[in-house]
């Protein structure tokens, strides 16, 4: 085991993969030679050479087409987008092309590539670094999405992301590379190797894709959440004390809806938490998923916390950002209207 | 006088009514452009992206640098191909004007640019096509029942229902899957070819789109990134000049040729003929051989006209003279080759007509099995239940939720095309009538 912040875990699980796949390749803007903005890929070119990390011209539909076309000729390759804001100008090529190639093709042609993309605000980053779009991509058919919220998660599932068949588009919320944020943002900055999830074994592990995890156990209400809002959800819990359940989605789709509705179905309440925008967000499906499946064991209306329905403001960040206090609300009206 | 600016809105030289006038493409008289070594620079290339290679002349003799002296059994071979190409589209589009079939698209008139470009390039090269190469399928010998088997879309269809007709794919053919969103194949091929080169393999790519679809951005990445990386990939344009009813001034082509788009990134432009065989041929030839010497990526633009319609659905009578591929300047793809070898003493009017009778009776007899298996109105049918397979390697539970669902829905209902199904229509019917 060691200490790793989810930079450096996400780092090991390719130099894991590339080390061991000679199938594995790394492609994107910045990736290479200085080694990505967010450091994620320091160092991989120099260790396996530039025909393995190639840093990209600056074309996020480039970058994903060139994936698509080296995943048809045998490679896994990992496609980093510099930031999800970015990755718009890739979009027909991840929808049209990645996602249904094998479909339409009868599984006769299929590209196993993972794109990586680090999402989420709180940097300072306005509207176009620090977006969620993750619901405009568990919409399509044919893609795994994924977003981890700890450095153990984050390196198990990458792995299992670049060894799975499918394509998939692995979410890195980035407040919480360096440290578990908990939605302060006045507070001091806790570090990874304070946490438990910080603790990472240095070789090969995966973890399955389709799995949610019960992070904090409890018996009043469940928080579905996921990425950074895992946290902040838990500093919530500890603001109202109340005995909330906190399920940690993981891997958005497949989604495992089993874990979700046993959760809810004990707990008779829940609260979905995200970071995106409220409407048609990802949490619409959730509360679905939820209403479908426990709506006899429901004590109270489901109740969402999102990003408000803007674009992500810069000065106002932490107004437009579902804070601690906004979920406790939520979580406190929950257990009154019961 | 007050300055002002304004726009300019490209306007094809004739419209229905109007005498057709193709007096705006550049031509080269044939043989006299030169044929560079495969190893030249960019600068020793250049020439190329604004001339014409043209090998077959007036007097249907192969002349110049780049007459690639191909065997007459392989011209013979060529024009099968060509004219199997035809017949079968000529079929495809019957089929559809009876309803068979629900779209189809012809090549006609540019059935040289597949043709020549399958033979000159290897089996193991990648092709990337759009969705008027079916003649690469006719060169690589993929049962033409097996083409009808998806336009039919029954139950021997490679596509298994999900894909409207000619969106083709044969991986052990080493042709790609046929997207339908234009363009997306070019960067595509370029990611493959790189992949090749990564590999050490000296496979190379093709792609193909049309001069319409080079204004998308799919055209700028696959041009950036194989002049980057110097990718083995041979880039297509195919300019029919028509994108459905945009002429080619719409895709910038009244500026520059679009071959000269190529030496803007550093790529090699060749501008040919898109109806001499040979000239498409011996461009195809140069430009495979100078990516497999590492050489990196070629533009082609082939010149061609677009003699049909976009597809079943369009109408040209609507946008252009209906008579303009009769003034086309270069001609007809399969009479020129024709021609050619009749003058080499090769080939006759008769064994020409005897070849398109013998086509005729290969395409009939594939049509009767391939409907053997199926149409789309009638059975046999695959089974609905089947579309939930591939969208994923495995399957989810939310899809395999999803097909059970779908079928306790069809054991509700007699299957389409069952004897009890049909019983309901005509009951359906006489309801109707009734009321």
């Amino acid at each position: 085991m060691a200490h790793m912040n989810m930079v450096q875990a996400l780092n090991s699980a390719m130099d894991i993969m590339l080390q061991r796949d000679p199938r594995v390749v790394i492609l994107g803007e910045d990736v290479g030679y200085f080694g990505g903005v967010f450091r994620v890929t320091d160092g991989l070119q120099r260790k396996y050479g530039e025909h393995r990390v190639l840093d990209t011209p600056i074309a996020e539909g480039g970058i994903v087409a060139a994936a698509i076309g080296m995943g048809v000729n045998g490679l896994k390759p990992v496609a980093e987008i510099q930031f999800a804001d970015y990755i718009y100008p890739a979009f027909d090529q991840v929808v049209s092309e990645l996602a249904r190639l094998r479909y339409r093709s009868a599984g006769e042609f299929s590209a196993a590539v993972t794109i990586r993309t680090p999402c989420g605000g709180g940097i300072r980053g306005g509207q176009t670094h620090s977006q969620s779009p993750e619901g405009i991509f568990t919409h399509v058919s044919g893609i795994k999405v994924v977003m981890p919220s700890n450095p153990y998660d984050a390196k198990g599932l990458l792995i299992s992301s670049i060894e799975d068949e499918d394509p998939v588009v692995f979410f890195e919320p980035k407040r919480i590379y360096n440290g578990p944020f908990d939605g302060d943002p006045h507070k001091p900055a806790i570090p990874w190797s304070s946490h438990p999830s910080g603790e990472v074994p240095e070789g090969h592990y995966t973890l399955p894709i389709g799995r949610a995890a019960v992070v904090r156990p409890g018996s009043a209400v469940t928080v579905l959440a996921y990425g950074t809002m895992v946290h902040v959800a838990a500093a919530a819990v500890r603001l109202c004390e109340i005995d909330a359940e906190i399920v940690d989605i993981r891997t958005l789709v497949p989604l495992d809806v089993e874990t979700i509705c046993e959760s809810v179905c004990k707990t008779g309440h829940c609260v979905v938490v995200h970071e995106a925008t409220g409407f048609s967000g990802y949490g619409a499906e959730l509360v679905a998923t939820v209403q479908e499946g426990c709506f006899w064991k429901l004590e109270a209306p489901i109740r969402r916390v999102t990003g408000w329905d803007t674009p992500y403001p810069h000065a106002f960040e932490w107004e437009y950002f579902p804070g601690p206090a906004r979920i406790a609300q939520a979580l406190k009206s929950v257990m009154e209207e019961a | 006088m007050a300055q002002r600016s304004r726009l300019h809105v490209p306007h094809p030289p004739s419209r229905p009514g109007d005498k057709p006038d193709f007096s705006y493409v550049r031509l080269s008289p044939a043989g006299a452009v030169p044929r560079p070594d495969v190893t030249a620079t960019l600068p020793e290339v250049e020439g190329l992206a604004t001339a014409l290679v043209r090998v077959l002349d007036d007097a249907h003799r192969a002349v110049g640098a780049w007459n690639p002296h191909l065997e007459p059994a392989d011209l013979q071979v060529g024009l099968r191909h060509m004219l199997l190409t035809r017949v079968f589209d000529d079929r495809m589009q019957r089929m559809q004007r009876q309803g068979r079939i629900s779209f189809y698209m012809k090549s006609t008139g540019e059935e040289a640019v597949s043709v020549a470009q399958g033979m000159a390039l290897l089996p193991g090269d990648m092709l990337f096509p759009s969705y008027r190469n079916q003649g690469l399928y006719v060169v690589r010998g993929r049962s033409l029942t097996d083409l009808m088997c998806q336009c039919l879309s029954n139950t021997h269809d490679m596509c298994k229902g999900r894909q409207m007709p000619v969106m083709y794919h044969w991986a052990s053919g080493n042709i790609f899957s046929i997207s339908g969103n234009l363009a997306t194949q070019f960067p595509q091929a370029v990611g493959w070819a790189m992949a090749a080169a990564i590999r050490g393999e000296d496979r190379i790519a093709a792609s193909w789109i049309g001069e319409g679809s080079t204004a998308e951005a799919d055209f700028h990445h696959a041009l950036t990134f194989a002049a980057v990386y110097g990718a083995p990939v041979i880039l297509n344009v195919v300019n029919n000049q028509w994108a459905i009813s945009t002429f080619q001034g719409f895709a910038g082509g009244e500026h520059r040729t679009f071959a000269a788009r190529g030496p803007g990134y550093g790529i090699p432009g060749i501008r040919v003929d898109g109806n001499d065989f040979l000239a498409v041929h011996a461009v195809t030839s140069w430009a495979a051989e100078r990516a497999r010497l590492s050489g990196g990526p070629t533009l082609i633009e082939h010149v061609t006209y677009r003699a049909s319609a976009h597809s079943t659905s369009d109408d040209p009578s609507r946008y252009r003279p209906k008579d303009e591929w009769r003034a086309w300047p270069l001609g007809d793809p399969i009479v020129r080759l024709k021609q050619h070898l009749i003058a080499l003493g090769e080939w006759s009017e008769e064994r020409h007509s005897a070849l398109e009778k013998e086509l005729e009776a290969q395409v009939t007899a594939c049509w009767k099995e391939a409907v053997s298996y199926g149409t789309l109105t009638e059975g046999p049918t695959l089974d609905a239940a089947t579309m939930f397979e591939d969208v994923f390697k495995h399957m989810p539970p939310h899809l395999a939720r999803q097909r059970e669902q779908l079928k306790a829905l069809q054991g509700l209902e007699p299957p389409k095309g069952s004897p009890a199904q049909k019983e309901l229509e005509r009951q359906t019917r006489s309801l109707a009538k009734e009321g």
